[in-house]
């Protein structure tokens, strides 16, 4: 990424969006059309929904190497209509010259950085909501429908009204068994699923700057929750570091900087000394409260899944609690991992033993029960705990059912308690 | 008046999101299976009942959470003629009128109860409800999405300007 001039205070937004539409700077409130450096999909908002639009128009993939398209919303197909989807999905691929195609190997979002495919500075669509966990590396990445998609994929541009930028700051040390998704359930308490106003969130503070990379990711994904168009993180040392490790190695990120003087639609300050594990309660993301406000509530299921909470470290942090207890009996504990290369990795470093010990059931690797797509969904009357970044009603079941949302370390403790639970109990004595 | 809407004022909260709209469990099958569970968790006669024209009218936050543009299509396939909200989740708003659907935002001071009639002109940004016989005003749709909305949504509207550039590079 070749950085611009700028000849205007601006936000890493703005200079990512500067650069994309040819300009020397941009403005909130201005719409512009924007060149695409990589266009993301899915099965379920892909192929099978942009591929009838480009026929329609008469239209080809303007660029194959720059789109990245993902199986994990109907896999592994569990009926004749999933495994059409699929099939259209990997035909479509091959007919369209798409090389950069991840057929199950986990969620876009999490695969689309571990394969080295997002950097610091780059202009992105995803056709998915939480597509804005692309900022973790530095990048402007944000969610459209299909019918934006198509558009994408047959001009390679879009359009876009430049977001004004509102900043989080965190402030110091976060306790042990809290993390990044207790940050985003209070941020959600907090501001609201409206606070982000379709705005970009840039998420600063030396509480930020010590978070590795994978929980930045979530801080990212969630921006979503907020409303937000979408998240953003300034690339550091602890980015290059993760990047480097996926395979990219010649990055610039001298110039994905927000500039001091800047101008911010809003800054919301947020002390990490004082918070402790966060629980929503059903069926919002904004009705997080301490986790001592829904301690005691029975559950059915604890579900570890999602793009938000099943990463490699999301792992790690379930079985730190997991490791050598049982989750309770009426319980049961679905974990769903977030890549095949987090499986893997879990596998070899003794993870998954801690996990499935205790009784955890080891489920496909994907999106899962998290939207109600994949198996693992709710009766009416039942009660679940996810690690997962929704809990809207109806979207992980039946609409009569319940689910509450918490870190891997509360959704862990709350197995083995089957009932609602902080974590911190759990770890105490234990080695990090 | 072009894009007028006029129709039974159907009234929700605050928070009507994409999974309400179009339920996940519904997903794999078609528009028609999925619009027939469009906002049932929260309103199960709706989908039975909108009639074409009919107005969506509800708080803040409609349409947040997923990209799915079915959200947007199942209203627009069961015949709903424009949304009016207090705010909209951005994707879904985007979506809405790629897929040919009015989204307006609703003024602070604007009552509509449920079923009453209400008339939209989204070039004036008028929005009256005729049953009570009140006229607010918010702000109206730019008149190229206006044409794109009335041609029926994004891809029409394309292929109809794609239609005229090539009959005019033939003349």
């Amino acid at each position: 990424m070749t950085a611009p001039v700028p000849t205007r205070a601006s936000t890493l937004a703005e200079k990512i969006i500067a650069r994309a539409s040819g300009r020397e700077a941009v403005r909130p409130g201005e719409i512009v059309t924007a060149r695409v450096d990589l266009a993301m999909m899915h099965d379920s908002g892909g192929p099978r929904r942009v591929a009838p639009i480009l026929e329609e128009l008469g239209a080809r993939v303007w660029d194959p190497d720059r789109v990245l398209v993902v199986t994990d919303h109907y896999v592994p197909a569990v009926d004749a209509e999933s495994a059409r989807i699929l099939d259209l999905t990997r035909k479509w691929v091959r007919e369209a010259g798409v090389r950069r195609f991840h057929d199950m190997r986990g969620i876009c979002h999490v695969v689309a950085q571990e394969g080295g495919h997002l950097r610091p500075g780059m202009f992105v669509v995803g056709g998915d909501s939480h597509s804005p966990t692309g900022g973790a590396v530095g990048a402007f990445m944000f969610g459209v429908g299909a019918t934006d998609m198509a558009g994408v994929l047959a001009t390679g541009e879009t359009w876009i009204r430049v977001p004004g930028t509102i900043r989080i700051v965190w402030t110091g040390a976060l306790a042990d068994g809290v993390c990044a998704k207790d940050m985003m359930l209070a941020a959600c308490a907090r501001l609201g699923m409206g606070g982000g106003d379709y705005q970009v969130v840039e998420y600063a503070g030396d509480t930020i700057e010590a978070l590795s990379h994978p929980e930045r990711m979530t801080l990212c994904n969630m921006a979503a929750e907020l409303g937000a168009q979408t998240g953003i993180v300034a690339p550091d040392a602890t980015t290059a570091a993760f990047l480097r490790k996926a395979g990219v190695d010649d990055i610039e990120t001298a110039w994905c900087v927000t500039d001091p003087n800047a101008d911010l639609l809003a800054e919301h300050v947020f002390s990490a000394d004082d918070l402790g594990p966060q629980v929503a309660a059903p069926h919002s993301p904004a009705n997080a409260a301490d986790v001592g406000e829904y301690a005691g509530e029975a559950i059915d299921q604890a579900y570890i899944g999602a793009c938000t909470g099943a990463k490699l470290e999301d792992l790690h942090m379930a079985a730190r609690v997991l490791k050598g207890r049982q989750v309770a009996s009426g319980t049961r504990l679905l974990v769903a991992p977030a890549s095949t290369a987090a499986t893997a990795t879990a596998a070899a470093d003794g993870t998954l033993a801690a996990l499935t010990e205790a009784g955890a059931i080891l489920m496909p690797t994907g999106c899962g029960a998290c939207a109600g797509y994949g198996a693992g969904v709710l009766a009416a009357g039942e009660t679940c705990i996810a690690s997962t970044a929704r809990n809207f009603k109806g979207r992980m079941g039946d609409p009569a059912s319940r689910v509450f949302l918490g870190s891997p370390f509360t959704v862990a403790a709350s197995a083995i308690e089957g009932r609602i639970a902080d974590p911190r109990p759990f770890l105490e004595g234990a080695s990090s | 008046m072009t894009g007028s809407v006029s129709g039974r004022a159907w009234v929700f909260g605050d928070d009507i999101d994409t999974d309400l709209l179009a339920p996940g469990l519904y997903m794999k099958g078609g528009l028609e299976t999925l619009a027939a569970h469009c906002l049932e968790a929260v309103r199960p006669d709706f989908a039975g009942q909108v009639a074409t024209g009919d107005v969506v009218v509800a708080g803040r936050n409609f349409g947040i959470g997923s990209s799915r543009e079915q959200a947007a299509q199942a209203l627009k396939h069961l015949g709903c003629g424009a949304v009016l909200a207090r705010s909209f989740g951005g994707i879904f708003y985007r979506n809405a009128l790629n897929c040919g659907l009015y989204c307006l935002t609703l003024p602070g001071d604007a009552t509509i109860f449920d079923g009453d009639r209400v008339t939209v002109d989204p070039v004036s940004g008028t929005i009256r409800d005729d049953t009570s016989a009140r006229t607010w005003t918010t702000d109206p749709l730019p008149d190229h999405l206006v044409a794109m909305v009335e041609a029926g949504g994004l891809v029409p509207h394309l292929k109809r300007k794609l239609a005229v550039k090539a009959e005019s590079a033939s003349e």
